[in-house]
């Protein structure tokens, strides 16, 4: 049976008068694009002219402080070690050089800077870092001392670029509005000419043609038998055909995307930082579920991570606030201080929605999916990395599994279980390659029981 | 024609003057019908602001938003742990290996959890000291989800601390102690080396505190026995899989005898093998599942047991000659086995059991391990007697139990209750607030066996260890730990086992121990045993076996456990009662089985009812001047002539929902702790519903359980004796598998696996291990004793028990096979009905045949049902639109209908309607809702599973992986699952056997189950 999408012309109207708007839209958010990498080039000049004198490249430093110290370090907030900015200013150059070449190396010598500094961290020992050269240390002392960005600054420009894309928005309403009231005019200038007309016809007592009273045209329908009975047809069969489509997604919840406790976005964690699905989904390889990654998961990164540094799309409210926001909800829940780096043991776990709810009486088993079968997590979740906010992508009823399972190819490739049977029903079916179907992937009781 | 008689609905027509006709004449209802109470007076209604439009319209309102609001779907939460334990894969099952030891069961189990929730017990495969889990310990796991546990300690029926109430029963100790009044701590056989020692230390400290040993259903005079024969408070272990006749005298050694668990070992001696089997001769009083697998079984009365051994030993014996016959019999048997014979006897009498060492000792049997005791029963009736006599006499100030009940279990408890609430102090250790605790002035909520640590001793040498497998779901602590608190140790009860144990770890290791659940060691951690002369038992104490002939009237009562209910400790547990027994098929019940001559003598009935029930009689029993009233009254085939039986374990109130509250407690008559009592009934008056669910107890001849003797077995060759059952095609025999009387073409089916299962009905005890695991498994749902009554059961699988109407089964086909013409048919038919005296009896597991041509699938109109490749017979719950038709179509009857929703109904009260009881339910399988058709699924998700796993890591899958839950728990070896495309699988041979039929083979269903013809061994010397 074919599924008959559910139809709404309202909904049609509006998607075509969105994707309008959208064209009109996505010119000014290229602009604002352009506008936001010309603030930060502007910043980074700013920053080099004030730490000149230090002689290091701020540039450079960041993707050295980057790569090798912001698993420990932050600019501006306690890490695992101390915060970094400034710290050109606290100690010497030279002393700054063999601490991180070799901390532990000054501390055996008994440099009394050393010393204090490793007790006052609880003798947790810094990495050795004998590779980076005086160059290096310098570019990133020199990222270091560059002063703490002017939120202010990034705000105006965000305001900036919020108010004209608003512009925007009022002028399309606007033309709108004057179409529309021109419109009237026009009409009512019609009709007016049309009175006017009259009078002056009766005024000069010039017989214009008067229109015979002929039956209505409903009446005239009614009359015609074989039109209502075609009607009526028509009508039965288009609203049978809407029935059907109405009650065939009854309980299909594609696109079903509800509001978590916590924002999480699955395009800044899979997209922009390109983190593997099983990472946090760990389980889908190994068990029938994916499984909602435990908090302690998250703090793997989070510890860190406290906020949110990468783009923002201030179209729909995804600011760096909003986001450092979301981070602080996480550290709620966990019991995190995030400033004196502490559990504090009081956990409140969090209650997300459950999105992709399959019936209690079908088994689906992610992991024979994943990893025998190796299926993209994205062939049933659709472009998770491009998801602000997750939906469901797929219908997730039996007509879709049933279809991909006809469709689909069993991958045998070094499976030693596959071998045997696949030699013996790949010569019974007389093919190549076996679909899932023809392994008895359609049984009934294969997912019901 | 005018009739002048005068019909009349009620005396008071024939007075003429009545005013009560008179109005009945005029009005139909002659009180007036009370409008004005539900419409209230007229001026409320009036002035009410609610008019009736305005109800209509908020009828329709809220009818329409109801069910807009019912196409919304519900928001589903999915709450992931904050700290994810490592162990834990949300979707896998964790398995930890841990002991029971309730002081009455005792096994090494492997625990299935899921998500840190217990939800399955498995058998320990590496534990090989005492058999896998029986239908209790299978049970058990629902036991830990029951919602009427204590959920704390109580002092005084307040709920305390823990840190309340430890100082507090340390103090009230101390004061006792102060004052040197004399305090018992009562509790059950723990076996336990550590708790032996803890018990040790605290008794040293209080040493005004006596510890003592209760074994709520004793086997004291065996302890004794053993113990003046060899010095050690045992009991003799047996290894019946090498045995070549096996006596017991009254020993229901398959049953719960001496801790039990020796039914493995039996089955597998009663394969034959090269030609032999195991000869097994039960001289028993009751119909026990040994006497039921027994080749010859002689009825007789507990007296006449003691002569029986008399007679074995070689003395002079007072016998019935068919008995002295059979015994003369059975003594040549053994001594021709010489050490491969064995004897047993339940019999409890020290002297009876002296014998019986000595029988073993004499015939040189290897079989018989003193060596190596079983430990797990310790209890000491004459001490048990003290304590009960100081109470009573308030020379015991107070009394301490722990896992035991005294005030239900007792004998005349109510006399001892008083005692008891009049005691200085009372401390009660307890899961549930049973009698005792519900009187004690403090209760210790102790946690489940699956929420503790614990080690045991079950033989000398061989231990094992119990781990918890969930967090504590209450506040309770366990009793070792309050010990320790009250000794003022700091050290918990893990280091302390830990701290014991690893000295006698014997080269392995604290964890590999732990993982593996057992150990062995050569190091004697024997309990500590004051024997004091004068408690032993002497022989003259039992009245019963002093005067071997009944007084008129009076009868010899035997007390038996239940495979289901045991000793009485999971009396909330609504599996184990919906279990039938294997013998009665009976549920939800106990009662007083009794021969049938005996029955008609006493004009007691047992009578089928129109609702399709079994109804029975009731008696009052009496004894030593106690009365149990309204008993009902089963009639037992095979029961001996003037002996009756009753079970221990039910009849318990407090705290047991009332739904369970089933049966009379039989220790209301357990005088002394006397196995035996003799009693005199008296009818009773009303009539006694019972739950049973098999009505048919003989197969007349029909060929549904396949037997023959050894000797053919032997001899003939196996067509004659497992035919292949034949149909006529056009007037000639043809074979039913032969393709040409097939209707449906055939499957190519040897590609991929494809299930079959393999039954031994001479493996098989009836022993229902298999039921509850496949309860536990499946969800399947408990539907109370109203439902089974009307044949609504659930059971994916049963266990049918056929007796045999005539000497034995072989011998009602020969009758039925020689019945000829109407006449005949008619009487003899009608005879066949009946089970014989002394029947032979039969068990047969049946669950869903999986029939390759299944009359189910093709009679399905929505195609609900239907056939895998794998052999499995599927059914789809979510397509059934309840029909029923499959039912009706299904031979086997194996189909059950759901007629009501089981979960979360408050009208099926069990563990699916409480939050708790639902923690046991299998996540991977469907708990199916009203209306739909269910049946075994050949545990379809086990089987998956496996492949799933081999698919996963790439590998075969070998011989052995695939099982089903009732394959797995079967520890005898009856039921083989396996794959027969896979030639090296042990199902192929089991297929290839000889012995091999399909049940009702005739039909040409072609089943996937198979069945081994059972063999008894009849050979006499």
């Amino acid at each position: 049976m074919k599924k008959v999408k559910y139809p709404n012309l309202l909904f049609k109207l509006s998607s075509y008068v969105l994707a309008a708007m959208l064209l009109i839209f996505t010119n000014n958010l290229n602009a604002q694009e352009e506008t936001a990498q010309d603030t930060t080039e502007v910043v980074s000049e700013d920053t080099t002219e004030t730490v000149a004198d230090l002689g290091g490249d701020p540039v450079a430093g960041r993707q050295l402080f980057n790569s090798n110290c912001a698993a420990c370090h932050q600019l501006d907030r306690k890490g695992v070690g101390p915060a970094l900015r400034g710290v050109a200013e606290k100690y010497e150059k030279e002393w700054l050089y063999s601490w991180i070449r070799n901390s532990q190396a000054l501390v055996k010598a008994g440099d009394p800077t050393a010393v204090a500094l490793f007790e006052e961290w609880n003798q947790s020992v810094m990495q050795a870092f004998p590779q980076l050269s005086d160059e290096d240390l310098d570019n990133i002392i020199a990222y270091t001392s560059a002063p703490k960005a002017e939120p202010a600054s990034a705000t105006a420009d965000t305001t900036g670029g919020g108010t004209t894309s608003q512009d925007s928005g009022i002028s399309n309403s606007l033309i709108l509005g004057v179409l529309a009231i021109v419109m009237l005019m026009l009409v009512i200038m019609l009709f007016l000419v049309n009175n006017v007309l009259k009078k002056i016809a009766v005024a000069n007592k010039i017989e214009y043609e008067r229109k015979e009273k002929s039956t209505p045209l409903w009446k005239a329908f009614v009359q015609n038998q074989f039109l209502v009975l075609v009607t009526a047809v028509f009508l039965l069969l288009a609203g049978g055909y809407y029935a059907y489509g109405f009650f065939m997604q009854v309980g299909i919840d594609q696109g079903y995307a509800p509001v978590q406790p916590i924002h999480f976005s699955h395009k800044i964690h899979a997209g922009d930082n390109q983190i593997d699905c099983n990472f946090c989904h760990s389980s889908a390889r190994k068990s029938k579920h994916s499984g909602i990654p435990s908090l302690n998961v998250c703090m793997s990164c989070h510890e860190n991570i406290y906020e949110y540094n990468g783009e923002e799309d201030i179209e729909n409210g995804y600011t760096k606030e909003f986001y450092d926001a979301e981070i602080a909800k996480l550290y709620d829940a966990v019991g995190w201080d995030a400033e004196e780096r502490t559990y504090s043991g009081e956990e409140q776990p969090v209650k997300w929605v459950r999105i992709h709810n399959l019936p209690d009486l079908a088994y689906f088993n992610h992991s024979q999916h994943v990893n025998v079968a190796g299926i993209d997590c994205q062939t049933c979740h659709g472009p998770v990395e491009e998801m602000e906010i997750l939906y469901q992508y797929s219908p997730l009823t039996m007509g879709w599994c049933i279809d991909c399972h006809r469709t689909t190819n069993v991958d045998l490739e070094g499976n030693e279980y596959y071998e045997k049977i696949h030699a013996e029903l790949s010569k019974k079916y007389g093919v190549e390659k076996l679909t899932a179907a023809q392994m008895g992937g359609l049984e009934c009781g294969k997912c019901h029981y | 024609m005018a009739s002048s008689k005068k019909y009349w609905k009620s005396v008071e027509e024939l007075n003429e003057n009545s005013s009560i006709v008179e109005t009945l004449k005029q009005n139909e209802f002659v009180e007036e019908i009370p409008t004005d109470e539900f419409l209230g007076n007229k001026e409320a209604l009036e002035t009410s602001t609610t008019t009736r439009r305005d109800f209509l319209k908020y009828v329709g309102f809220t009818t329409a938003a109801a069910s807009l609001a019912a196409c919304e779907g519900p928001v589903v939460k999915s709450i992931p742990y904050v700290i994810h334990p490592d162990e834990i894969v949300p979707g896998l099952a964790n398995f930890y290996a841990t002991t029971i030891a309730d002081g009455f069961d005792f096994a090494s189990v492997l625990v299935k959890t899921r998500e840190g929730r217990p939800i399955k017990i498995e058998n320990n495969t590496l534990a090989n000291t005492k058999g896998g889990a029986n239908a209790r310990v299978q049970a058990s796991v629902l036991s830990l989800y029951d919602k009427n546990r204590l959920q704390g300690p109580l002092a005084e029926g307040e709920q305390v601390d823990w840190d309340y109430f430890n100082p507090l029963v340390a103090s009230r100790l101390d004061n006792l102690a102060a004052n040197g009044s004399e305090v018992v701590l009562l509790t059950q056989t723990f076996a336990s080396p550590s708790t032996s020692k803890l018990i040790k230390e605290f008794t040293e400290k209080y040493s005004n505190i006596r510890h003592v040993v209760y074994d709520t259903v004793s086997s004291s005079e065996a302890l004794d026995a053993f113990q003046m024969k060899y010095g050690v408070r045992g009991l003799a272990d047996f290894d019946f899989s090498q045995a070549e006749v096996i006596v017991s005298v009254g020993a229901d050694f398959l049953g719960d005898w001496q801790g039990g668990g020796y039914d493995a070992g039996y089955a597998k001696g009663r394969i034959p093998k090269n030609g032999k089997m195991s000869r097994h001769i039960q001289f028993e009083s009751l119909m026990t599942l040994s006497g039921a697998n027994a080749d010859k079984r002689v009825p007789v009365t507990p007296a006449q047991q003691k002569e029986v051994l008399k007679a074995l030993a070689g003395k002079n014996a007072d016998l019935p000659q068919h008995i002295q016959d059979a015994v003369s019999n059975a003594k040549r048997q053994l001594q021709k086995a010489g050490s491969k014979a064995v004897v047993v006897c339940g019999l409890m009498d020290v002297e009876a059991q002296s014998m019986t060492l000595d029988l073993n000792e004499s015939l040189g049997s290897t079989l018989f391990d003193t060596e190596r005791p079983r430990l797990i029963r310790q209890g000491n009736n004459q001490e048990v007697l003290n304590v009960v006599q100081g109470v009573k006499s308030g020379a015991i100030k107070g009394l301490i139990t722990m896992g035991v009940d005294p005030l239900y279990s007792l004998p005349k408890s109510e006399e001892f209750s008083e005692a008891y609430k009049n005691l200085d102090f009372t401390l009660a250790f307890a899961m549930r607030e049973d009698a005792t605790a519900s009187e004690a002035q403090l209760v210790a909520a102790i946690p489940h066996y699956l929420e503790s640590w614990g080690d045991i001793q079950i033989k000398k040498g061989h231990f094992a260890l119990s781990q918890p497998t969930i967090k504590p779901l209450f506040n309770t602590q366990q009793f070792q730990e309050t010990l320790l608190a009250i000794l003022g140790k700091e050290q918990s009860y893990y280091d302390y086992i830990k701290e014991s144990i690893e000295p006698i770890l014997d080269g392995t290791n604290w964890n590999q121990a732990l993982h593996d659940g057992v150990f062995e060691s050569t190091a004697s951690l024997m309990p500590e045993t004051e024997v004091v002369s004068g408690t032993m038992e002497a022989s003259e104490s039992n009245g019963a076996f002093v005067n071997p002939m009944n007084a008129e009237g009076e009868f010899d009562l035997i007390f038996y456990t239940k495979t289901n209910m045991g000793d009485g400790q999971n009396a909330n547990n609504p599996w184990l009662h919906e279990m039938p027994d294997p013998i009665t098929r009976t549920s939800w019940d106990n009662y007083l089985t009794v021969s049938a001559s005996d029955a008609e003598a006493l004009g007691l009935v047992n009578k089928h009812v129109a609702n399709g029930g079994l109804n029975g009689s009731y008696v009052n029993i009496t004894t030593n001047g106690t009365t149990l009233e309204r008993v009902p009254v089963l009639i037992q085939p095979g029961q001996a002539k003037g002996t009756v039986g009753l079970a221990f374990g039910f009849g318990k109130t407090h705290n047991i929902q009332n739904e369970m509250q089933v049966g009379v407690n039989a220790y209301t008559l357990y005088h002394n702790f006397k196995g035996v009592q003799r009693v005199s009934l008296e009818k009773a008056t009303g009539e006694h519903e019972f739950a049973s669910v098999q009505l048919h107890n003989t197969m007349m001849g029909r060929d549904i359980i396949r037997e023959t003797t050894l000797e053919v077995f032997n001899t003939v060759d196996y067509k004659e004796w497992n035919p292949k059952p034949k149909v006529s095609l056009n007037h000639v025999n043809t074979p039913v598998d032969s393709p040409d009387v097939d209707l449906w073409e055939s499957f190519d089916r040897s590609i991929g696996h494809h299930f079959n299962l393999s039954i031994d009905l001479n493996a098989c005890t009836g022993c229902g291990a298999c039921v509850i695991a496949c309860h536990a498994e499946n969800n399947v749902p408990v539907v109370g004793k109203t439902e089974i009554r009307r044949s609504r059961d659930m059971h994916w699988l049963r266990i049918d028990r056929y007796y045999s109407s005539e000497e034995s089964i072989l011998s009602d086909a020969d009758k039925k096979n020689a019945i000829s013409g109407l006449g005949e048919s008619l009487s003899q038919f009608g005879e066949l009905e009946n089970p014989s005296e002394n029947p032979q009896v039969a068990f047969q597991p049946v669950m869903c045949q999986h029939c390759n041509h299944a009359p189910c699938e093709t009679v399905c109109p929505v195609a609900a049902t239907s056939h895998g490749r794998q052999g499995q017979n599927q059914m789809a719950y979510n397509r059934c639109v309840g029909t029923r038709y499959c039912a009706n179509n299904c031979p086997y009857k194996v189909r059950r209908f759901n007629w009501f929703l089981y979960s979360q109904n408050d009208e099926f009260d069990y563990h699916m309607n409480n939050d708790l009881g639902r923690m046991v339910i299998n996540p991977d399988v469907t708990v199916r809702s009203r209306g739909v058709m269910e049946k075994c699924s050949f545990c379809i998700q086990k089987t998956q599973k496996t492949i799933l796993d081999a698919k996963r890591d790439g590998r075969q899958i070998t011989d052995g992986e695939f099982h089903t839950a009732c394959s797995a728990a079967c520890d005898k070896g009856a039921m083989v699952f396996g794959d027969i495309n896979d030639e090296n699988a042990e199902i192929v041979t089991k297929l290839k056997d000889k012995r091999k039929y399909h049940l009702i083979e005739y039909l040409g269903t072609k089943p996937n189950v198979m069945y081994q013809v059972k063999v008894r061994n009849t050979e006499e010397v």
